[in-house]
């Protein structure tokens, strides 16, 4: 009876935000709409930047527990890769899913293609990735990721799209970063598969810069950085930032650091350290290091303000109830903010003038302007989790 | 699950619950036990992932676990596994808990 009542208490309010953005003809754009995963309940939220509110709900996606979004090039669509392997497509228009399948066991992320044909998504049970037709969500390539002598399969991390209608990914298990070619793949012709090379133990994650020139892998087994030149052909693996740990003590790391979304500011490569409670500063130019700089915690995403001039980091448990704010000209702490526990993921609107950040165990999404670095507004979210921009469809990389 | 449903669920498991684990430590009271069963979920789950079905670490499923021994698994929460990700939760979830929670494992978690 109280649940029947809170439905149509939510409904009627899903009305009347509907009805107080929409415009007199019915028509709006998705710059500035986002997807917000509620990680507990399989469900997404449809927000919007622009007065801050809550579209809808779309429910019914699956193990969200780890998940993911891509956006179609037109803005319109959302893929949203779940833990349990289901790969759902959303119409953020009609707020509708208008596709889903689950294409294996157990998922970790995606990435869709620079003409926007394909979505390619990194399984770890079976280890590899799959990449399907982004409209229709047919399958048109399965890459078993095989490695070494005895034919093991490896889980698959840090996948990306590359120009040239190109993925990149890495196998955790086997210490590889591999590359396929995909161009052809949806006509009917069969995917490239290149073996880029050994990349080192453990490769956690991967990222591609902006310019979607340089692929770059952390590694969990060793201290140092994965670094492969896409301009170069045939591309090679340059180890970076090597021995950064210098054979100090690994501290505990109770969650694994997120490459995606690091940060490129001022010329310098701001990421997290793994093992260690610092952000480190390299040289973009020839990827040396040039500093770091001590933080509150382990950190799991150090994310530049589109415009480069702040990094905002968060923690891995238990210090994740904070957040810090670097100043880059002066590789300053220039705040510390206690949101609450379990801050998971932080997304910059489009040019960055606030900050989304979610904030698990409150169940809320609090807003900050990052220029007073003040707190605007909160939304009630039920668990969120990962934060998704449909600016990202225009990036490379995300 | 509504409030009522998940109060009723409780209470029906403190009746049951015997004071001592299977594995022989004494069993964290029932507050402390759904601390560990929110950080199992929610922290272990961030590479065991939410259903522990295994993501960049392995499943902690029941099948998954068979013929593992509780201690093992107690021992493995608190020291941590070398030469991978697992790190040491010692400190933080102490010998009893770890053995509690290493029963509950075995036995599954109920949703």
């Amino acid at each position: 009876m109280i649940a029947v009542f809170r439905k149509t208490l939510q409904l009627l309010a899903m009305m009347f935000l509907g009805i107080a953005t929409a415009r007199a003809d019915g028509l709006r754009g998705t710059g500035d709409l986002g997807v917000v995963i509620e990680r507990a309940g399989g469900s997404v939220l449809i927000v919007e930047t622009t007065g801050q509110t809550v579209l809808g709900r779309v429910t019914g996606l699956g193990d969200l527990s780890h998940a993911s979004v891509v956006f179609s090039r037109d803005e319109r669509y959302a893929y949203v890769f779940g833990r349990d392997g289901g790969l759902s497509k959303i119409d953020l228009l009609t707020r509708r899913l208008v596709g889903r399948i689950i294409q294996s066991g157990n998922a970790i992320g995606g990435a869709i293609s620079d003409d926007g044909r394909l979505v390619a998504v990194s399984n770890y049970t079976p280890g590899g990735v799959r990449i399907f037709d982004a409209k229709t969500l047919a399958p048109v390539a399965d890459i078993a990721a095989i490695y070494g002598p005895a034919g093991q399969r490896s889980k698959v991390v840090g996948l990306v799209d590359a120009p040239g209608g190109r993925f990149v990914f890495s196998l955790y298990d086997g210490g590889e970063i591999w590359m396929v070619d995909c161009r052809l793949c949806i006509d009917g012709g069969k995917p490239v598969l290149t073996r880029i090379g050994r990349a080192g133990k453990l490769p956690y994650d991967g990222l591609i810069t902006g310019d979607g020139r340089f692929y770059i892998a952390g590694l969990f087994g060793e201290d140092g950085l994965a670094m492969v030149d896409l301009w170069q052909d045939p591309p090679v693996i340059r180890r970076i930032m090597d021995g950064y740990g210098k054979g100090e003590a690994k501290l505990p790391v109770y969650k694994m650091p997120h490459l995606e979304g690091w940060a490129l500011a001022d010329g310098r490569f701001f990421f997290p350290a793994i093992g260690r409670h610092e952000v480190l500063v390299a040289d973009a130019g020839n990827f040396r290091e040039i500093g770091r700089i001590k933080m509150h915690g382990q950190p799991v995403f150090a994310m530049a303000r589109p415009d480069g001039r702040q990094i905002w980091v968060n923690f891995a448990h238990p210090l994740n109830d904070t957040v810090q704010v670097i100043d880059v000209p002066s590789l300053k702490i220039v705040k510390t903010f206690t949101p609450g526990p379990a801050v998971l993921h932080m997304e910059f609107t489009p040019r960055g003038e606030q900050v989304w950040i979610s904030v698990r165990d409150k169940d809320r999404i609090d807003i900050y302007d990052t220029r007073t670095l003040k707190r605007v507004k909160s939304l009630p979210v039920r668990k969120p989790s990962g934060i998704f921009f449909t600016a990202r469809a225009h990036r490379i990389g995300l | 699950m509504n409030a009522r449903r998940i109060t009723a669920s409780v209470l029906v498991s403190l009746l049951l619950y015997p004071a001592v684990s299977q594995a022989g430590g004494a069993v964290p009271d029932p507050s402390r036990r759904q601390q560990l069963i929110y950080l199992l979920r929610q922290d272990c789950g961030s590479c065991h992932g939410m259903t522990l079905k295994g993501g960049l670490g392995p499943a902690l499923l029941p099948e998954a676990l068979a013929g593992r021994r509780a201690e093992d698994l107690a021992a493995s929460i608190l020291d941590g596994v070398p030469d991978t990700p697992m790190p040491p939760w010692r400190g933080e979830i102490s010998e009893d808990e770890a053995l509690w929670l290493a029963g509950q494992l075995l036995k599954g978690l109920k949703e």
